[in-house]
């Protein structure tokens, strides 16, 4: 079973004491044989297209995977390059690109960065990033941060307004033009806060060539809810059974600190809500996978869940270790501090609430 | 053999389907506005309505009153998987319960768990033919979610046992036939190695009734009083102080019954409620906050929707804890309870009319008092968090 392979990959390579190892190398963005074990194990290919030689298997199973790397934050380009990446090439409809790229991303060499933000906050309409055209292509002019792996990777995904509508550029990371500033976030996470001056790309380089933008924005940004909030499941389920093992261990007055009613209370409730979590990550997954109409509403249902949930899970998780639960030393902050960013990512608990009732009508 | 299986099964599916078209009344099918739209049966039955009656009539000969039970106790004989498909078919079209009964919903799986063959070829068809209005003897005045220290006694008197206590919160004691009762049989032992499971008469002398008024007005809950009432020995279900496991197993039933699994919902949605009773400014409802708390509620109650179908489909393949019926009891309780409060709010002083006139059925209202009491019957919210914290993660006792 995937999940099986994935939790037996990640516990032995990449157990959460990876993540603090290559925080004290300099932030060090990911181990790169743990990432050619990823490619090995065809997490790469999860979702191409048989058809560019890819299994095909869909995001059911790409997001147990993910939400095993959730559970150990183990960190890859997974994330920016297949979950993000990847889909934004599959939902395109530009052929050659596709021909060219596929090999390189199941192969883990090409990486993509999907470059969306500008400013604090997600958003997904009034761009101020712009593409012109410019000779025999286009050049993109903007300012686009938040950009997960946006230090390593060899590519962006530009998102950005041009004279014919909403459209999703690629560029080479080292094309002339480009500034790369990095920002380094509580996770120990390395984001791209990227400038675009003048930066030329080929007319070929747009990714949706018929297919409109904001219709391609808005599969992505299915995928993109679904796959974060599978995520944040793994971070849950990691941080409760932590939690639920400490209050089974730690005796304080002569008992067991699981005995008393009042964490066991918090404990129960924490419980319900992580059966209501599992649900909709696997039904948003699902909705994807089936390409149903509901998949949009059950994204936003999921994302708003999950981020409220991580957050009561992993304050709780803090609280019930105690003085220990603060520490560097103890792994539990990793776990609060990585899903504070997958929080925000994309949009937290309350744009997505916000979101669930203007679909409504309300 | 699996795609021979699956054409079976949709073949059912289909059958199922339009025998219910051809056969289910369409009043049957119209939403339950009071429980007493459904057919409860028992000894001084009345049908409401023609239809009603031809529902019941139909169902019964399709031996699909209760379609899961075997056929030798009247039952319909389906398969787990039959069942969930009737189930299924049921719920698309809208249609009621042809007879809804405790003996059906708690009794029947206990005494198919407990009883001798005897007394199950005794009492389940009976329910199934909707003779019997059975009610449950639990709750004691000083025996609440401490329900095992319970004292209603039941003396051997040799060839029956003398019954002397009382009950509370007896659901229609005071319209049943028989109740199925908690009594103490053995007073030196401790307090849960000396309760029996017993079946009672309400017929029988020395067994009277007085009902309850809650905060909502007239309920169905009495108090049921027992003063020296002779039980015939072969009442007793199970063996002797030996009831205690029997009422924990009907327990779980019962904390399902109330979380609502598997019932038709066709209540409106409370954003459209909220719709038709508040303000609206560019296109969204003026009080923000209020927005926020209709929307939080309604994910959580559309995420719990597809929780109960995930857990039930992973219950097929056997990954269940009996546990989780704590669960489902404690979060659709609480919900409930949300929805009426969210509910009060949309419908502004509208809302809290309680004698009816042109504005309003006061029914608003007094949903919203008879709310409290649901994260309170059936075991507690506190008690369901004790046995989700003990049974389901293993949390210690002192």
């Amino acid at each position: 079973m995937l999940k099986d392979s994935a939790n037996e990959l990640l516990n032995t390579k990449a157990p959460v004491n990876q993540m603090r190892v290559l925080r004290d190398a300099k932030y060090s963005s990911f181990d790169k044989e743990l990432w050619k074990e990823m490619v090995a194990m065809g997490w790469t290919a999860l979702t191409i297209p048989e058809s560019y030689n890819g299994l095909d298997f869909g995001y059911v199973g790409l997001g147990q995977i993910i939400e095993e790397t959730g559970k150990t934050l183990s960190k890859s380009p997974l994330l920016s390059s297949i979950l993000l990446g990847s889909s934004v090439l599959r939902l395109a409809d530009n052929e050659d690109l596709k021909k060219t790229f596929f090999p390189g991303i199941m192969e883990g060499t090409i990486q993509f960065a999907l470059a969306l933000q500008e400013g604090k906050h997600h958003q997904v309409d009034n761009f101020k990033t712009t593409v012109k055209r410019s000779g025999e292509g286009f050049v993109i002019n903007g300012h686009k941060n938040f950009i997960i792996d946006g230090a390593t990777a060899n590519h962006f995904i530009v998102v950005a307004n041009s004279d014919r509508g909403l459209g999703f550029f690629l560029v080479a990371a080292n094309t002339p033009g480009i500034t790369i500033s990095k920002d380094i976030l509580l996770d120990a996470g390395t984001y791209g806060d990227v400038h675009f001056k003048e930066v030329y790309i080929p007319k070929n380089y747009q990714l949706n060539i018929k297919i409109k933008g904001e219709e391609l924005l808005n599969s992505l940004l299915s995928i993109a809810y679904s796959g974060l909030s599978a995520e944040m499941l793994g971070i849950i389920q990691q941080a409760f059974d932590m939690t639920i093992k400490y209050l089974k261990e730690r005796q304080q007055f002569g008992v067991v600190i699981g005995t008393y009613q009042a964490l066991q209370h918090r404990a129960a409730k924490l419980f319900g809500e992580i059966e209501l979590c599992k649900s909709i990550v696997l039904k948003s997954l699902q909705a994807l996978d089936e390409n149903s109409e509901e998949r949009f509403k059950y994204a936003h249902l999921a994302k708003a869940k999950l981020g409220k949930t991580v957050k009561l899970v992993t304050n709780e998780a803090i609280q019930m270790h105690g003085g220990i639960g603060v520490t560097d030393d103890a792994d539990i902050g990793f776990y609060i501090k990585r899903a504070r960013v997958v929080q925000q990512l994309f949009g937290d608990y309350n744009y997505h609430l916000d979101c669930l009732a203007t679909m409504k009508g309300y | 053999m699996q795609i021979e299986n699956e054409v079976a099964v949709s073949d059912f599916r289909m059958e199922t389907r339009s025998w219910l078209k051809a056969n289910c009344p369409k009043s049957m099918c119209k939403s339950i506005k009071d429980p007493f739209d459904l057919y409860w049966g028992g000894r001084n039955a009345k049908f409401n309505s023609e239809d009603q009656k031809i529902w019941y009539e139909r169902m019964l000969e399709r031996r699909w009153i209760v379609p899961y039970w075997e056929t030798k106790y009247g039952g319909g004989g389906l398969t787990p998987e039959e069942n969930n498909i009737l189930t299924q078919e049921m719920t698309r079209l809208g249609c009621r319960k042809p007879l809804y009964s405790f003996g059906i919903a708690m009794l029947g799986p206990a005494l198919l768990k407990f009883a001798t063959e005897e007394q199950k070829l005794h009492y389940l068809p009976e329910i199934v033919e909707g003779k019997i209005w059975w009610c449950q003897g639990y709750s004691e005045p000083n025996a609440g979610s401490d329900l095992a220290s319970l004292q209603t006694k039941a003396i051997d008197k040799g060839d029956y046992y003398e019954v002397t206590g009382s009950k509370v919160w007896t659901s229609y004691a005071d319209k049943s036939d028989w109740i199925f009762c908690l009594v103490r049989t053995d007073f030196e032992a401790t307090k849960h190695n000396g309760i029996s499971f017993m079946l009672i008469d309400m017929a029988s002398e020395g067994v009277s009734t007085r009902p309850i008024k809650l905060i909502s007005g007239k309920s169905p809950f009495c108090e049921t009083f027992f003063d020296t009432v002779k039980v015939p020995k072969a009442n007793l279900i199970g063996n002797l102080n030996e009831g205690w496991t029997i009422a924990k197993y009907l327990l779980t039933h019962e904390r399902q019954m109330i979380g609502g699994i598997g019932e038709t919902d066709t209540r409106k949605n409370v954003h459209e409620v909220a719709l038709e009773n508040l303000a609206i400014q560019n296109g969204k409802i003026a009080d923000s906050i209020l927005r926020t708390e209709i929307t939080h509620f309604e994910t959580d109650e559309e995420i719990f929707d597809l929780t109960i179908q995930r857990i039930t489909d992973e219950a097929k393949t056997g990954n269940n804890s009996g546990a989780l019926s704590s669960f489902f009891k404690l979060y659709g309780t609480e919900l409930n309870v949300t929805r009426q409060e969210l509910l009060i709010a949309v419908n502004g002083s509208d809302g809290l009319i309680w004698e009816e006139n042109e504005k309003s059925d006061g029914d608003l209202a007094r949903k919203f008092c008879r709310s409290k009491g649901n994260t309170i019957e059936g075991g507690t919210s506190e008690i369901q968090l004790n046995i989700i914290s003990k049974l389901i993660l293993g949390l210690p006792t002192k």
